[in-house]
């Protein structure tokens, strides 16, 4: 795992965009991924992939708590009190999620309504709770903001893939917040219509995410040497 | 001296000062998108109202579509008695139209004793309806909330001119069971409603049973596995048919007359 405390002492200024640094970016897309190496995030990521419009605003959701909390922990880490630090976390990550909340209801009636609980439920995604314990509280905020990116661009792609594939086989369509949902097959193609097709209604039910993300941990583990474990 | 972090004092300021701060954010927020969020709110509601008399909305044109369906806004005392009607455009910050009256807030601060169908304690408020014109017929659509199993649950029903035919019917809930309680929403449950109609006598008007009921005139098949959300259902109708009966009996006397 990835998460270095700073306990080396910085002789000279780093850089943003020292190897290290670039490591925290990087290794949450694929070494250390939230969803299929840590398993964490997994109750959203199955609940809301229907269709990639709510994944969308999902992850542009997830990644302003995740910035906000990891800048704004690792701003207070001095000055925190041990004894209440989880409180704190919390209390900073509940307002950042109040935000966000009201801003989607103003902005995206009615794809915060799907996202409904979802929204609320960033406060527990452990994801987030995690980096602010084990990352933010130790260390600077340029390095905090590099991994708050980066966990919640790992916990993005996979939401995104696997809205993409579940709405495309058990929709037939595609959907952009502002754009609302494109059927692109013809209709005519349809068994209803008198055609052969048929929309997969398996891929809208919970249990299809579990089995696509169960799909890209396999590719992943069967492409990555790192994480394949030995018996 | 330096300032033990630790200290119950240091803890204490910290957590208030914290407190202080994500309060006056959060509230700052709130304030500041209320209006946004309650034109949300008056076009849901608009979609929700013209649903039930069948008719496509979306957010952009639910208010044009209103405009053009629903005639007149009517709100009725306990007694049935009617109170005020207002037409033409809606004002969303004019407490008098029937548009405005928050069915939620005041079925919370009335709560119905258990198993009262009457609303007795309901005495002081006024209920909404509203009169729709669609193709030359004239529907009247009746709010009402209740509770399922988890939290308030909430619909309208759309009667046709007789006042005892349902027209058409679209329920919502907060919180119940997906794929249980929650299909009170989906459409394979709300088209049970229509071309039933409603009983002369109370107190029960309308049933939503366990199982059967399939030929009755005056009930529907409740949903299997949410049987504590299809009762909420069905106690709301009741309890808000009760009250809307009386007026459309006097409406309709008076139409005879």
């Amino acid at each position: 795992m990835s998460t270095d405390t700073n306990s080396a002492v910085e002789t000279k200024r780093e850089s943003l965009f020292s190897k290290k640094n670039r490591k925290l970016l990087k290794d949450p897309l694929d070494d250390s991924n939230p969803i299929t190496v840590q398993v964490l995030g997994i109750c959203s990521a199955l609940a809301i992939t229907v269709q990639l419009q709510q994944a969308v605003i999902m992850s542009l959701s997830v990644l302003f708590v995740m910035i906000g909390g990891n800048v704004i922990i690792s701003l207070l880490r001095n000055m925190v009190p041990d004894r209440i630090r989880i409180i704190v976390q919390l209390v900073v990550v509940a307002s950042l999620v109040i935000i966000v909340d009201q801003v989607l209801k103003a902005f995206q009636p009615d794809i915060s309504e799907k996202l409904s609980v979802f929204v609320g439920l960033i406060i527990t995604n452990c994801i987030i709770m995690g980096r602010l314990e084990a990352f933010a509280l130790g260390n600077k905020p340029g390095p905090a903001l590099l991994d708050a990116i980066g966990n919640a661009m790992g916990y993005a792609w996979i939401l995104l893939v696997v809205s993409i594939v579940r709405e495309i086989f058990g929709s037939g369509a595609i959907s952009l917040p502002g754009m609302g949902q494109v059927k692109f097959l013809p209709t005519s193609w349809f068994i209803s219509e008198g055609g052969f097709y048929e929309n997969n209604n398996l891929m809208i039910l919970p249990p299809m995410a579990l089995i696509t993300v169960g799909l890209i941990i396999w590719i992943q583990r069967s492409r990555n040497e790192a994480l394949i474990e030995e018996n | 001296m330096a300032i033990n972090k630790n200290g119950t004092g240091y803890t204490f300021g910290f957590a208030i000062v914290m407190v202080v701060v994500v309060g006056a954010a959060l509230a700052a927020t709130a304030i500041s998108l209320k209006p946004l969020q309650q034109a949300n709110a008056a076009d849901k509601k608009m979609m929700d109202i013209l649903g039930a008399i069948k008719v496509d909305s979306q957010r952009d044109n639910a208010k044009e579509l209103f405009a053009e369906y629903v005639t007149s806004r009517v709100s009725i005392d306990a007694a049935g008695a009617q109170v005020t009607v207002k037409q033409g455009e809606v004002n969303t910050t004019d407490a008098t139209d029937p548009f405005n009256i928050d069915i939620k807030k005041d079925y919370r601060s009335h709560k119905p004793s258990k198993g009262d169908l009457s609303w007795a304690n309901a005495s002081d408020l006024t209920f909404p309806v509203f009169e729709c014109q669609k193709e030359g017929e004239t529907y009247f659509v009746v709010p009402m909330v209740g509770s399922g199993l988890w939290g308030p649950i909430w619909g309208y029903v759309a009667l046709e001119g007789d006042m005892q035919t349902i027209y058409g019917a679209k329920f919502d809930h907060k919180t119940e069971t997906p794929g249980l309680g929650a299909e009170i929403k989906e459409s394979f449950f709300t088209e049970k409603f229509e071309g039933k109609t409603l009983a002369e006598v109370g107190p029960t008007y309308f049933s939503v049973l366990k199982g059967g009921a399939l030929t009755d005139v005056h009930s529907v098949d409740g949903i299997t596995g949410g049987t504590i959300t299809s009762k909420g259902v069905d106690e709301m109708l009741n309890r808000t048919m009760g009250i809307y009966l009386k007026y459309f009996n006097n409406a309709t006397q008076r139409a005879q007359r």
